[in-house]
């Protein structure tokens, strides 16, 4: 049939260039990046690519023998550790007093505490950088007002990934709330209702009925909290550094100085995928806790 | 008068997220326009003393930051266009045109999105620099042009488009270019706003890819130019908070504009998703 055959050909010309852009600078180099990973790739190949050898699995077991990089995976599990739930908590939260029926205002309060997520990482981790300032800070000023001593949250090693754990809170709880309140908006009223009759609390009603109605929507939200907080770059680069001494060193900011400060591309496209075996890793273990947990 | 009590905690707590949220945006703004030095002292002032517009004249004139707000103004509409050419052509053919291969090739597209991008950044620089897209424009551009997430979104929405609709085009002798131009495009109109405010707003915000393409700081987008400004003027908070205000302010006012749509299209990539 002409039809038939028109509409192929339109299909192949309407998908080629979206595919063709995807497939040669997506596709083609993660498939690179394991070669790449297999050799020295550092700066006399770079600069003439006669220098370039294959030294199969040698970056994998020199990086799994590097003292710095079990500290970036120590650092970033830390943030993930301490900020998934953190985040998870604030984003819930703020949904419960959206989505209660109380609640006045509510579209200025939705766009209020989902402003942070749309503002720009590098602008907001500056600012908090003030705010987070040992001696002029308003962080130290109000936490001082209440009797806590001025805390040196970023000049400290042991302050400086729960300071920026508090910083990731504040910019991304407003994106999981979103999520959690059209969740809520699923979960039918007569549940509630009936709970009411049986003289369930507040917090009985949100244990036994809010919290199992949510269960799929806080099982996709932690797999897309836990991905995102893996690839932690851009607020130990900018609020940091990486220090004070290596406490801020995450994962990718290790790939990017071996691979751009230092040239080792090789030894980073190795950082790049431990850290995909890593992600791939934790989603199959929350998605096999999810499943025992979920639909009993 | 039972619910009083509950009333005033629900909206007395949201109050208090709001400002919780909404408080360091708001100093950000007070501090850059105080003078030099003012946001040293102790304790921390709230509001400029005689609100001054220094900081915004170091930051133009001697700072030039007028040129990475261009940068980012230009990246971020190009790509938005890019993105909305190739993502709509694509989502559409995967949802409404019938030909072979289409379900495996789209399985494999949602197959990326498990892979973290920056696997792919080291070898794509590589490919750039031989081809000499490093420390250009095009650098930037070449990666946000198409995107399996873009597809997906269009995808989804364009599912919904009746098959009578598009057959009675073609019995009338309708290419199917002319079909996708006369009556697809009009019905896509709002996810095209969505995914033109997400490409948007993902771009002008993006920091490691440009971070790694550009090294010219005449072509710095604004988050490069401002952490690059941050390492070199750690004292001047109030030049600091106006590069802010430069930086956040235009995505802020795009987001209260069009917030509609963009959690639209937050709840269709995730829910569904």
């Amino acid at each position: 049939m002409k039809g038939q055959a028109a509409s192929q050909r339109a299909g192949w010309l309407f998908i080629a260039p979206a595919a063709t852009i995807i497939g040669v600078f997506f596709f083609v180099p993660v498939l690179a990046a394991f070669g790449l990973s297999l050799t020295d790739f550092d700066i006399y190949s770079l600069a003439d690519l006669r220098n370039l050898r294959f030294v199969a699995f040698r970056n994998y077991a020199d990086l799994l023998v590097n003292p710095l990089f079990w500290q970036a995976v120590g650092n970033t599990l830390y943030f993930v550790v301490l900020g998934v739930p953190l985040s998870i908590a604030a984003s819930l939260g703020a949904a419960l007093l959206l989505d209660s029926p109380l609640a006045r205002f509510k579209p200025f309060f939705r766009t209020a505490l989902f402003a942070p997520v749309v503002t720009t990482l590098v602008a907001v981790a500056v600012i908090w950088r003030y705010l987070l300032h040992a001696r002029y800070g308003l962080i130290n000023y109000a936490l001082g007002e209440v009797g806590i001593g001025p805390i040196d949250w970023l000049g400290d090693p042991h302050w400086a990934m729960p300071a920026i754990v508090l910083f990731a809170v504040w910019k991304n709880f407003g994106y999981n709330m979103i999520i959690f309140v059209a969740g809520l908006q699923t979960i039918p009223q007569d549940l509630y209702e009936a709970a009411r009759i049986d003289g369930a609390s507040a917090f009985s009603r949100f244990r036994h009925v809010t919290l199992p109605g949510l269960g799929p929507v806080i099982l996709l939200v932690s797999l897309l909290t836990v991905a995102g907080y893996l690839q932690l770059f851009a607020e130990p680069y900018v609020m940091t550094q990486g220090g004070p001494g290596q406490a801020t060193v995450s994962v990718l900011y290790f790939m990017y100085e071996q691979g751009f400060k230092w040239w080792n591309l090789g030894i980073a496209s190795a950082v790049a995928f431990l850290l995909f075996v890593l992600m791939l890793g934790v989603t199959v273990a929350q998605l096999a806790i999810g499943r025992r947990g979920g639909p009993s | 008068m039972k619910r009083l009590a509950p009333a005033i905690a629900v909206n007395g707590l949201l109050v208090i997220a709001a400002i919780l949220a909404i408080a360091p945006l708001l100093w950000m703004v007070s501090v850059s326009f105080m003078r030099p030095g003012e946001a040293d002292s102790f304790p921390p002032p709230l509001l400029p003393h005689a609100p001054s517009l220094a900081a915004y004249r170091e930051l133009f004139a001697r700072q030039g930051i007028g040129r990475n707000f261009a940068n980012s103004l230009i990246l971020a509409s190009a790509a938005t266009a890019l993105s909305l050419i190739f993502n709509v052509m694509a989502g559409y053919a995967f949802a409404k045109l019938r030909f072979a291969g289409r379900d495996r090739i789209f399985q494999i597209l949602l197959g990326a999105l498990v892979i973290p991008g920056q696997v792919a950044m080291i070898p794509l620089f590589l490919m750039l620099k031989t081809i000499g897209l490093v420390n250009n424009f095009g650098g930037v551009l070449v990666p946000a042009a198409a995107g399996v997430f873009g597809i997906f979104l269009v995808r989804q929405y364009a599912l919904s488009i009746p098959d009578e609709l598009l057959e009675a085009a073609r019995v009338d002798g309708a290419s199917e270019w002319r079909i996708f131009r006369a009556i697809v495009l009009p019905v896509l109109g709002p996810i095209m706003v969505t995914l033109a405010t997400f490409t948007f707003l993902a771009t002008w915000n993006d920091f490691m890819w440009p971070l790694i393409v550009l090294s010219d700081d005449r072509l710095y987008t604004l988050p490069i130019a401002l952490a690059s400004l941050s390492r070199e003027h750690v004292q001047d908070a109030e030049l600091m908070m106006a590069g802010a205000v430069v930086t956040v302010a235009p995505v802020l006012l795009l987001f209260v504009a069009l917030q509609r749509f963009y959690i639209r299209g937050l709840l269709a990539g995730s829910v569904k998703g």
